[in-house]
């Protein structure tokens, strides 16, 4: 007998609490971090905690992808790489004309730019990320870049590609960073008709798609515009290429016309971006401001104090 | 040879840890950039609930919330989202667990049907009350492509499993 030498026998199932006790543990504590995060933004901690983590997982599901493309470029053929180069040759030579005279003109500009006594446009400065992956939630759009603040990344860094302005980092990790896209729902973007210099403000629309806001329906809009950034939030450099209008819906009854654009830039592709330099606001004019403009979309960046 | 508890078929027992790289290869392929395909299934929760199937005593809720959050920071979503659901459907797999193995496979994937669905319902839920956008449509075929795949994954992760057939006619078994 195993109790006559001091010992009880062991249960029989030793399971710990019942599932049903488990599960309500589980789902309040659930719960909790979700409103832990969502109304006090209290769990930035654990989620570095948590990222530094995911990081080798990360890293390593690229090298497949990585490798993937590299072993395409070694079997790209002769002739593609020669189509591929006199292409960029001629496209080249197409935009020597600008690119000559572009030191020129910025020099020029800034001389007329003090002459005039404005204030200098910040020269842009930019660090390139590559696209890890994009994030699988289909709530929002995102996109998590292989640089984080240990490559000085801040949040609210604008992110472009060679084609226009991609969006915007919203968090940053200590190797990653999360760019929200511009086409996030909840992700808006200050523009100007680059055609008639008329500004408004560009919100995300979910899938793929943008939506031009509060338009009156006699605005002076066409399908085929390009809206550039207007530089009025402070983030983003003006004239930047953004979207294109492809459809637009003047519809008297409501008081605004619809406005749907697309991205320019390749934002639900992969590759190469440029994540610009913060932007050093210029002082507001006492006057003008008796309280400071927040940029469009300074609610969803948490600043660091 | 079904793999289910009405074949003769006697597996090895599970090494933990061919179950814990199970894990973390989906985790990984839920990383992997393929693009944005919205109906992608979620990997994280198959091999979950497929282990809360055949492991409950191993495999459970605690597992589920720990890989939820892992699923959260990856996928940037709110902290706590994939968590709820990967416990709810723990819970799930692990209370049909003692049914559904009774079943062939194919029965077994109309089970594992709703509690995947069920988990992108919570998800749902929980995303649109907070105000997020709908997703597409194609988001929920993600878990009826998983439940298609329950065949091949069963067989793959019970592989390890296999003991080599041998006839001998004096141990029957």
């Amino acid at each position: 007998m195993i109790s006559t030498v001091g010992h009880l026998p062991p249960p029989f199932f030793k399971r710990g609490p019942a599932p049903l006790a488990r599960l309500l543990f589980f789902i309040s504590l659930s719960i909790t971090l979700l409103v832990a995060d969502l109304r006090f933004h209290t769990l930035e901690m654990a989620r570095q905690g948590v990222a530094a983590v995911l990081w080798p997982i990360q890293r390593i599901a690229y090298v497949p992808v990585d490798a993937g493309m590299d072993l395409g470029e070694y079997f790209a053929t002769l002739y593609s790489l020669k189509t591929e180069n006199d292409q960029l040759r001629r496209r080249e030579l197409a935009t020597a004309n600008q690119l000559l005279r572009q030191g020129h003109l910025e020099e020029e500009n800034r001389r007329l730019r003090a002459l005039l006594d404005m204030r200098e446009r910040q020269p842009a400065e930019g660090r390139v990320a590559e696209i890890l992956y994009a994030a699988r939630d289909p709530f929002t759009r995102k996109v998590i870049v292989d640089k984080g603040s240990n490559a000085g990344v801040e949040p609210g860094q604008p992110v472009i590609d060679e084609l226009g302005v991609l969006g915007q980092i919203t968090r940053t990790y200590l190797f990653t960073s999360e760019v929200t896209l511009l086409t996030d729902k909840d992700q808006a973007i200050p523009v100007q008709v680059q055609r008639s210099g008329l500004r408004a403000v560009l919100a995300g629309a979910g899938i793929g798609t943008m939506e031009l806001r509060f338009l009156a329906a006699n605005a002076d809009v066409q399908p085929g515009d390009v809206l550039v950034t207007s530089g009025l939030d402070g983030i983003y450099l003006p004239g930047l290429p953004v979207a294109k209008v492809v459809n637009i819906d003047r519809d008297n009854s409501f008081s605004f016309a619809r406005i749907d654009c697309v991205p320019l830039a390749g934002v639900e592709r992969h590759g190469q971006v440029l994540i610009l330099g913060r932007r050093v606001t210029p002082p507001l004019p006492a006057e003008a401001a008796p309280t400071p403009i927040k940029p469009a979309k300074g609610a969803r960046i948490k600043r660091k104090p | 040879m079904q793999p289910t508890q009405s074949s003769r078929r006697i597996l090895l027992p599970v090494r933990p840890w061919f179950i814990f790289a199970s894990l973390m290869a989906a985790l990984f392929l839920n990383v992997v950039p393929l693009g944005r395909f919205a109906a992608m299934p979620d990997w994280v929760a198959l091999v979950l609930i497929f282990w809360c199937i055949h492991q409950p005593q191993k495999v459970g809720m605690g597992a589920a919330f720990v890989l939820g959050l892992l699923m959260d920071v990856a996928d940037a979503s709110i902290m706590g989202q994939h968590s709820l659901a990967y416990v709810l459907l723990a819970f799930g797999a692990s209370v049909l667990s003692r049914r559904i193995l009774w079943f062939p496979l194919v029965q077994q994937a109309l089970h594992v049907l709703p509690i995947l669905v069920g988990a992108q319902v919570s998800m749902l839920l929980v995303r649109l009350a907070v105000g997020a956008e709908s997703p597409e449509l194609a988001w929920f075929l993600g878990g009826f492509i998983g439940a298609a795949l329950w065949y091949p994954l069963t067989y793959l992760l019970l592989l390890p499993q296999y003991r080599p057939v041998e006839r001998d006619e004096n141990r029957p078994i």
